[in-house]
């Protein structure tokens, strides 16, 4: 089999279990319709993990699998690129896949539309890896919008309730406002480069470094315009400010999805778009610069509301919001390769968490406010543990895989010399604070202190949700606990065994441009000296005892009880409304389309097009016809005297006229 | 091959006019059989002229030229060319599926409804094989009639004004084109349109002829702000008739445009150009606006189709290849998007009699094989990659921005405005807690409507994920198109 076959099954393998459990899903057995897909994304994994092997011993793929078609001299084709970054990506997606495949089995055992979700979620896997394995930007943005599509599907899983489909309906808005100008930034490089194949465009890009772009009457650099374009398609799948809107809404989807595709690999898309075109971005130190920053206000701001939420699920989204600000952030500071090695821990931990808070559900009888629980340890120890070791990976713990990949990125951002930079430092700094602070809260509520749904009020909101006074939350089985298991092992561990090549060797470098002058990764390389050390180096600075700050403050407010800061007012408002993005897009963003469309519809299309100019030239004829039917009476002498009349100003006209 | 042109265009008028004379004297059920059995046959009859197409060749095959009226050298001239080839069979073939699902929904005089579509659907594609003014012209206006007929009897409670309107409209510019061809035979002493093509014309006149064309062009697209007609029309006509206003009538305004106005006078439409991209615009950002705020669903729909016919004149007028692929793939694209969609709709209203969106919700409990392919039509209809709705409006993107950047940046809004109102619609009719009993009793789709709806889903994946089954076939004649419209015809 060639290795075109072979990379084709890879994407292929997941469609078509998507399609046949899709259409004939209800007809087989139940088994199938979970049987058929995690074999089949189990091939994907083992292909894709064959893909690492090749690609790690030098070999870049690229080849075009068909031609899409031909417009005048353009070719455009559907085809694959297999490098480093790309079979990285894979390995991880179809990994979180199959993890997460084999745990809906128990979490959607009930669910009428059993079938429905696998056949959705091996479609987002096919998704994934279209987008991931593109060669040109044509397959790259169907990708990213079939993996739109699938969210939005997953979001809506519960169709009918009514948070869940506004939810979905939100997020795909709010994506296509990023697409928006992620196509533009295609055509731009259609319309300069005159093809969208990755490889042609990135060699070309140098000689486009000087261009300027003529736009409302000012000179723009033409790669910062496209870099900036190609950045706000990133902002709405990565979720970063103002594009984030939608991210914490998508939690009403089933918490599988949510460590699969908002948590774990679609979120990631941006991240790993603008790693991909790093040859264009590099090449703007404008564009850098707002990419710092947009990352920068994610990684605070949005970390911040997490501290307020008390719905489990919330909690991580805020978590996952503010993690990818942190990935934004190293692109920002051109450590593109670090961006993607938290993207990589990240995927480990978060979907950790994600399914971890799942599985806490399960046990509370799909109860999610943290408000009802408490001493979960007791009742669910492999769920506690696991869920322990994601929140120490998280919050940084020295050798926890997080603390390699979020210590790289402050470290970079403190070399990086970038316009904005002092800003993320402290942004990147003062987050870690806000990271412990919140997800110790999280832990010390959920798993320690008292069983709060024994004595909470009977009635509460979400009616035949929740446990009972008298129950008692249990284990899940082995089916939830083995994903918690396989993904804690490299949550915790992955990140020392893999910052050695990601940093000092070029296995991600091969695939990234970086301007030399861009100095920041290459110092963060320069200072490392092996994982032991940097863990122990790491006790010695801010990061790490604001770390600790974060655990104490948590600690006595969440498990000792004691209030010892009190929010102020103004500042809960601000928090209680998020600051205020939903309210300025459902008040005056939406409101105004709607006005707008109606007064354009009931004033330019009904009153003044049909009214005035259609029914008005009817009326006009009518009334024309009116008066002309008014002078044909029909009586001979009335005919005879408007004649008489007529001839005599004629005669007089042309007597008086000629007079004069 | 001589025949097989004029074969694809009277065996669907013979066949309807013999079974408008033998229907009385059938049943109801085999009246529809034997229309049915004549839509597949007018359907089958088009199939010779894909089959032995020649891709490479960019002028014109199967010619069938004969004398008609001597005495003003009028022929009877045909002939079919890649710009022409696709139309021709999308017309038979969503003409057989609106004949095919018919006795869904008319409950009186099937024979003659049925023989109205196939005369229809044959008149039509004359207008797309007529390489002659003339013999244009009368199919052009033949074509009306039975339209006409369509909506007036089995069209809604408002059909009069509906029809009146539809008709003023047309005509009105339907005669400002029979002036233009009447000048250009006294230049030419010819009524042929390749005569047409090669004559020099200073451009004042090019001017306006193309002013004469766009009268009558503009309309049937139609184009911002001769538009208002469409809605009234769709929400008046039956299923039958929306479907194929919307798939195939809307077309013959683009095809025209392509066909005569553009090569006819090419400096005139270089000269215009700012002027019909922006109505092209409007259509785009304003119609859409229009869209989002519809309450009634076939409304919405007609609107949206307009928003959609703005991308294939700002695609044509773009005057660049991947502009003129674009807005002709958005041509066939949305005639099967916008037949799928009608058809949707009809679906509803035979079972709820109400195309009130506010009269809806939760459909999908009750109908969820339907709603499956609604929501998928309406993501082709937001144009999602993967469906054929995403070729035409990138392509053109593309076209648009190696013109200008703000062009392509008014015409990409349709990114948001289309999802909003494709998805908002899907949200309020398809999901959600199921709105009434009525709604909770919904039987799902029969089996003639998820044929319907198959077919036209896989023509939608299968444009969508392979467009070179289209624009391999155009690619040839449009270059030639865009190599006439590139030369400038001033003397």
């Amino acid at each position: 089999m060639t290795l075109m076959k072979l990379y084709t099954l890879i994407p292929m393998m997941p469609l078509i279990a998507s399609i046949v459990i899709g259409l004939f899903g209800r007809q087989l057995p139940k088994a199938f319709s979970h049987l058929i897909p995690i074999v089949l994304v189990l091939g994907s994994f083992l292909l894709s993990l064959y893909a690492l092997y090749i690609s790690y011993h030098g070999y870049v793929f690229n080849e075009n699998l068909f031609r899409w078609m031909t417009v005048g001299q353009y070719d455009l084709n559907i085809g694959f690129m297999v490098d480093n970054l790309t079979a990285l990506m894979m390995s991880v997606v179809t990994f979180v896949s199959l993890m997460v495949h084999i745990y809906t089995i128990e979490y959607m055992e009930n669910d009428p539309g059993y079938s429905r979700f696998f056949s959705f979620i091996s479609l987002f896997t096919f998704a994934m890896l279209m987008l991931v394995m593109s060669n040109n930007f044509l397959q790259l943005f169907f990708g990213w919008e079939a993996v739109g599509l699938v969210s939005y599907l997953l979001i809506g899983f519960w169709y009918k309730k009514p948070t869940a489909i506004h939810a979905n309906m939100k997020a795909f808005l709010v994506n296509r406002v990023g697409d928006f100008g992620f196509l533009l930034g295609i055509a731009l490089i259609m319309f300069y480069f005159g093809t969208l194949d990755y490889k042609e465009v990135f060699s070309r890009v140098d000689s486009l470094a000087g261009q300027e772009f003529m736009l409302m009457g000012s000179s723009v650099s033409l790669v910062t315009l496209i870099s900036i374009l190609l950045f706000i398609g990133a902002m709405g799948k990565s979720a970063q400010v103002p594009l984030h809107v939608w991210l914490p809404d998508s939690m009403e989807g089933p918490t599988p999805i949510s460590a699969l595709i908002h948590a774990a690999t679609m979120v990631t898309a941006g991240i790993f778009l603008v790693t991909r075109v790093s040859p264009i971005v590099e090449l703007s130190s404008t564009a850098l610069s707002l990419i710092l920053i947009v990352g920068s206000i994610t990684a605070l701001f949005m970390g911040i509301l997490g501290i307020f939420q008390n719905d489990i699920k919330r909690v991580v989204a805020y978590s996952t919001l503010s993690q990818l600000g942190y990935m934004t952030i190293a692109l920002g500071v051109s450590s593109y390769s670090l961006a993607m090695f938290h993207l990589f821990t990240h995927a480990f931990f978060k979907a950790l968490l994600f399914l971890g808070a799942g599985s806490v559900i399960i046990g509370m009888h799909h109860d999610q406010n943290i408000m009802n629980m408490g001493n979960l340890k007791k009742y669910m120890p492999i769920t506690w543990i696991t869920f322990l070791l994601a929140t120490l990976a998280l919050v940084g713990m020295p050798l926890f895989s997080g603390f390699y990949s979020k210590e790289s990125i402050i470290e970079a951002v403190k070399y990086s010399e970038i316009v904005g930079s002092s800003f993320a430092y402290f942004a990147a700094v003062f987050g870690v604070f806000i990271t412990s602070l919140y997800s110790f809260r999280l832990y010390f509520i959920v798993f320690h202190g008292e069983e709060r749904w024994r004595n909470k009020s009977v009635s509460h909101n979400h009616h035949d949700h929740g446990l009972t006074k008298n129950q008692s939350p249990h284990e899940t089985s082995w089916m939830v606990t083995t994903p918690l298991i396989l993904l804690a092992i490299p949550s915790v561990l992955i990140g020392f065994f893999t910052i050695e090549p990601i940093i000092k060797s070029s296995f991600l470098l091969k695939d990234i441009f970086i301007l030399d002058s861009h100095l920041a990764l290459s110092q963060v390389t320069e200072h490392f000296h092996g994982p032991i050390n940097m863990a122990l180096h790491a006790l010695v600075t801010l990061p790490f005892w604001l770390m600790v700050l974060g655990f104490i403050v948590a600690y006595l407010l969440y498990y000792k009880n004691i209030n010892f800061i009190k929010t102020p007012k103004v500042l809960k408002k601000v928090i209680d409304h998020k600051y205020g993005f939903d309210n300025f897009n459902e008040y005056i963003l939406a409101p105004l389309t709607i006005r707008l469309g109606n007064v354009l519809w009931k004033y330019m299309d009904i009153k003044i097009i049909d009214n005035f100019f259609v029914n008005g030239s009817a009326r006009t004829v009518n009334l024309f016809s009116h008066i002309t039917k008014k002078i044909q009476t029909g009586f001979i002498s009335q005919y005879a005297f408007v004649m008489v009349i007529g001839l005599l100003l004629f005669i007089s006209y042309f007597i008086l006229g000629g007079k004069s | 091959m001589t025949g097989i042109l004029s074969l694809a265009i009277w065996t669907p008028i013979v066949l309807g006019i013999i079974l408008l004379l033998v229907q009385n004297k059938l049943s109801t059920t085999l009246t529809y059989r034997l229309g049915n059995l004549f839509g597949f046959i007018s359907f089958l009859v088009t199939l010779p002229l894909y089959i032995y197409f020649d891709k490479g060749f960019s002028g014109f095959q199967f010619q069938e030229i004969y004398p008609w009226i001597n005495h003003f050298s009028i022929n009877y001239h045909l002939g079919l060319d890649g710009i022409s080839l696709p139309l021709v069979l999308l017309t038979s073939f969503i003409s057989w599926l609106v004949i095919f699902i018919s006795s869904n929904s008319i409950d009186r005089a099937i024979g003659f409804y049925i023989s109205a579509f196939l005369i229809l659907s044959g008149l039509m594609i004359g207008v797309f094989l007529a390489l002659d003014a003339i013999l244009y012209y009368v199919f052009w206006e033949a074509m009306l009639i039975p339209m006409f007929l369509l909506i007036g009897i089995w069209g809604g409670p408002n059909r009069v004004y509906a029809t009146i309107k539809f008709f003023l409209y047309t005509v009105l510019g339907s005669l400002l084109m029979l002036v233009a061809f009447i000048y250009l035979y006294n230049q030419t002493a010819s009524f042929a349109i390749l005569d047409f093509y090669t004559k020099p014309l200073s451009l004042n006149i090019q001017v306006l002829i193309f002013l004469a064309f766009f009268m009558a062009f503009a309309v049937k697209i139609p184009m911002w702000p001769v538009h208002t007609w469409l809605p009234d029309a769709h929400v008046e006509a039956p299923t039958g008739g929306s479907v194929i206003l919307a798939a195939i009538m809307l077309k013959l305004g683009g095809y025209s445009f392509i066909r005569f106005a553009m090569p006819i006078s090419p400096d005139a439409l270089i000269f215009l150009k700012p002027f019909l991209i922006g109505l092209s615009l409007i259509a785009i950002v304003y119609i859409a606006f229009v869209a989002i705020v519809q309450t009634d669903m076939k409304k919405l729909i007609a609107y949206s189709s307009i928003s959609h016919m703005g991308f294939v004149t700002l695609g044509l007028f773009i005057l660049n290849p991947l502009g003129f692929e674009g807005g002709y793939v958005q041509m066939i694209s949305h005639g099967f998007i916008s037949a799928a969609l009608f058809f949707a709709i009809g679906v509803l209203y035979d079972r709820m009699h109400s195309r009130n969106i506010s009269d809806y919700r939760g459909v999908i409990n009750s109908m969820p094989i339907f709603g499956s392919f609604f929501v998928l039509f309406a993501m082709a209809n937001s144009g999602l990659p993967g469906t054929s709705g995403f070729v035409g409006e990138f392509l053109v993107i593309l076209g648009a921005m190696q013109d200008h950047f703000w062009i392509a940046f008014f015409a990409s809004l349709t990114l948001i405005f289309g999802a909003t109102y494709s998805l908002w619609l899907v949200k309020r009719i398809i999901f959600g807690e199921v709105k009434n009993k009525k709604i909770a009793t919904l039987k799902d789709l029969n089996g003639k409507e998820f044929f319907v709806m198959s077919v036209l889903a896989l023509m939608t994946l299968a444009i969508g994920i392979y467009p070179a089954l289209i624009t391999d076939i155009t690619n040839q004649s449009s270059q030639m198109m865009l190599g006439l419209i590139q030369q400038s015809k001033i003397l």
